[in-house]
């Protein structure tokens, strides 16, 4: 086998080995654990969507935005939510220049107007059509997947798959230049196992102390090196009790972020009984908290 | 890692994917041949980034990660016998080759501990993993080595002899003497606890590997690879693996919502009413322009779960009891009552309960009448007091689940309580925790209750979600 053979020339392109992705990731702002830059390497190369599951507030749609900053590429974002239909995330046509061009031209015969209202002109072109009919470099991220409902993932796996989109009255369009696609989920719904295949999988979970460390003293560069240990070892200690809304690396930087504002250095009891509230967003688990970090 | 041959690396992958089905995950041969793209251009120099690139093109979820890990060490191991590491630098033994007795110095130990307890302190990977392949060489090895298969080595006997959690407070008191008080030394203990227990996981994953040279990945992978968690049957469960169950509820009720929901939408659609269609065409001249729908509004089911909740069948019952409650919002009513040998409703404790899952069946056993004068499971008189005094809590939209193996220590079943309760409830099911090979032996009164009510054998998490998606009558 020779290396990189398979899939060479589908990919998007955007990265040389596993730590360059990793470099220019961090260029960005966002750092990658290994198993981040590998999956991101891997998707570019292969040319396969990039499936990312994980808790809120981790990172997953940031690292989209950061693919296509390092990329120079458009990011062409589709939001998904219940009732998403293909309408508002493949195409449609314009109904109201299309009556307009009918009330134009009075005189002519059906047959011409058939043809015109259908073209390019009328056509608006959604998402999807979008990123498929790109010829600059693009990076198409479908936000929330699991809100939208499953009729639209039988719709996505023809783009998914074969980049191409349909269109009855202009034919099949296919991607000149493959998308980098990036679909992320927080499993509130299990997607189908037919778009789980098309996909590499790539669960993002709160990272390790030392890279959390790392992403706080980047986020919030005057924040106090041991605080900013301490902050971290307490949030990943929170994370293990059982509460209902674990804090997630967005937390975590906005209470750095507090504790600057409040010229804390370090962290004792009052600074954290006042500023739980950043952290933790329900009153039962604030109380846990406290209970369980013995504060007063 | 050196570059194997390209035979040997299509040998192990496919290992790889069939240990792995092996464990019920569901992976096609395009996945198999995407994995194989991944080698290829990832290559064979940085085993992380290999972990990392298998798992991305052949795991569909997290859930499936610690069977992945535990196999992907079995079939791409770090190396062949002795640790290189090991053999490059070898530790120096004392010249001691008596075997320890009690009572007796045992400095090699003495050594190791002090080294790991430097190594758990520190938060230092590299060299906690080096002493995992030390601890699993000088201590792990069992057998003579004489008759083939007779030798081998064991996680358990060399974590036995450096019990490393016996180390928890010497880490303390040092680390708290090095560094000023501050608010997060109060999770310390957590920390350091944690630390013991991944260091543990490794001497496990050492010693696995070890075993595997032996005797080949393939089978070790087969028997030593813990389950996922959907997968953990609920009988043999231990203390920690209830734990892991628990937290896939959550998971697994949201799972079972979203299909239950969209059955629910798809039966609310209804079918054209041709009468009504009719009528309304008079309007239109006789042309059927608004079809009409005959509606359907089917009502939530309300639920009544009748679980024994002595120690043999706690673990499902309890998972089980979350579940539902979990699921709360498909039904429009569920009560549960909880028995050993009497019937207690605990419906309101489970309500409360929900901080705290991890001592619920503790609770229902302190709080609930639930056991009489003995403590072993009676279903006769259970299900008898439940006819008799809650009987009300079941009409005709009513489900009724009865958990438990129907073990009823030789007493009458009481058969005709249960038919009066099934007389009443819409359907009953009855989910034993049992294989139903085990339902006619010994004092299983399964077959006697099997005939009256539907039984269903219920071992794990996985087969429970099919079973409520399917009886379910949403």
């Amino acid at each position: 086998m020779a290396s990189g053979s398979s899939g060479n020339g589908d990919g998007t392109g955007f990265f040389t080995s596993v730590a360059d992705t990793a470099e220019r990731l961090a260029t960005t702002g966002y750092l990658a654990s290994t198993a981040v830059a590998t999956t991101v390497f891997l998707a570019d190369r292969l040319g396969k969507p990039l499936l990312v599951e994980g808790p809120a507030g981790v990172g997953k749609t940031e690292l989209a935005k950061a693919v296509a900053e390092l990329g120079r590429a458009r990011l062409v974002r589709l939001q998904c939510y219940e009732g998403i239909d293909e309408a508002r995330a493949l195409y449609e046509w314009n109904h109201a220049k299309q009556l307009l061009r009918i009330t134009a031209g009075r005189d002519e015969g059906w047959d011409q107007a058939r043809g015109d209202i259908f073209g390019e002109e009328f056509l608006l072109t959604r998402p999807l059509l979008t990123a498929i009919r790109g010829e600059e470099p693009t990076v198409l991220l479908i936000d929330e997947m699991d809100k939208a409902d499953v009729e639209v993932e039988a719709l996505l796996l023809e783009v998914l798959s074969d980049f191409q989109v349909t269109v009855p009255e202009l034919g099949t369009i296919t991607a000149s230049r493959r998308p980098f696609v990036v679909l992320t989920s927080n499993a509130t719904r299990e997607l189908s196992e037919a778009l789980r295949r098309r996909c590499l999988f790539l669960h993002l979970d709160y990272p390790d102390a030392e890279l959390e460390r790392r992403i706080v003293r980047l986020k919030v560069p005057g924040l106090d090196d041991t605080l900013a240990a301490s902050l971290v070892r307490v949030v990943g200690a929170l994370r293990t009790m059982e509460l209902r809304k674990a804090p997630s690396v967005a937390e975590t930087i906005d209470w750095a972020r507090t504790l600057l504002a409040l010229g804390a250095d370090s962290l004792d009891e009052t600074v954290v009984r006042d500023t739980l509230g950043v952290v933790l967003k329900h009153q039962d688990d604030v109380r846990k908290a406290a209970q369980k970090l013995t504060l007063a | 890692m050196t570059t194997p041959p390209a035979a040997d690396t299509a040998a192990r992958l496919t290992g790889l994917v069939r240990a792995l089905r092996g464990h019920g995950l569901r992976i096609g041969p395009a996945e198999t041949v995407d994995a194989a793209a991944v080698l290829d251009v990832l290559g064979f120099t940085d085993r992380e980034q290999m972990r990392a690139g298998l798992a991305a093109a052949l795991l569909r979820s997290d859930g499936q990660r610690t069977v992945f890990d535990a196999a992907f060490d079995l079939f791409f191991p770090l190396g062949v016998g002795t640790p290189e590491a090991l053999r490059a630098d070898p530790p120096s033994l004392p010249d001691e080759t008596e075997p320890p007795r009690f009572g007796r110095p045992d400095p090699l130990r003495d050594r190791l501990r002090e080294r790991l307890a430097d190594a758990l302190a520190a938060d230092d990977r590299a060299a906690q993993a080096r002493l995992a392949a030390e601890v699993v060489e000088a201590f792990g090895r069992y057998g003579t080595g004489s008759a083939p298969g007779s030798d081998g080595w064991s996680a358990h006997q060399a974590l036995g002899r450096l019990s490393p959690e016996t180390l928890l407070a010497r880490i303390l008191a040092a680390l708290r003497q090095e560094s000023p008080a501050d608010l997060s030394d109060r999770v310390l203990a957590d920390e350091i606890r944690r630390r013991i227990r991944d260091f543990r996981a490794q001497v496990s994953g050492e010693a696995r590997r070890r075993v595997a040279e032996l005797r080949g990945a393939e089978r070790i992978a087969e028997r030593a690879v813990a389950p996922t968690a959907d997968r953990i049957d609920f009988l043999s469960a231990g203390r920690e693996q209830l734990a892991e169950l628990r937290r896939t509820v959550h998971p697994l009720a949201r799972k079972l919502a979203t299909r239950l929901a969209a059955r629910r939408r798809r039966a609310a659609r209804g079918r054209i009413d041709l009468r009504r269609t009719l009528r309304r065409s008079l309007t239109t001249g006789g042309v059927p322009l608004r079809p009409a729908y005959r509606l359907r509004r089917p009502a939530r089911p309300e639920l009544v779960l009748l679980c024994d909740v002595s120690g043999s069948v706690a673990g499902f019952a309890d998972f089980t009891m979350l579940l539902v409650q979990a699921m709360a919002e498909q039904f429009s009513k569920v009560r549960v009552f909880a028995f050993v040998n009497r019937t207690a409703e605990v419906t309101d404790l489970l309500r409360r309960g929900q901080d705290d899952p991890a001592r619920l069946a503790a609770r229902i056993l302190a709080e609930a009448k639930v056991m009489g004068y003995h403590g072993n499971s009676d279903y006769g008189s259970a299900l008898g007091e439940f006819a008799e005094r809650h009987l009300d809590a079941v009409g005709p939209r009513t489900c009724v689940l009865v958990l438990g193996d129907a073990r009823n220590n030789h007493r009458d079943p009481n058969l005709d309580a249960l038919r009066r309760i099934a007389g009443r409830a819409r359907r009953v099911f009855w989910l034993n925790p049992e294989q139903p090979a085990l339902w006619s032996t010994g004092d299983s009164a399964a077959p006697a209750y099997a005939d009256v009510v539907e039984m269903h054998s219920c071992r794990n998490a996985r087969r429970l979600g099919e079973l409520i998606a399917r009886l379910l009558p949403v």
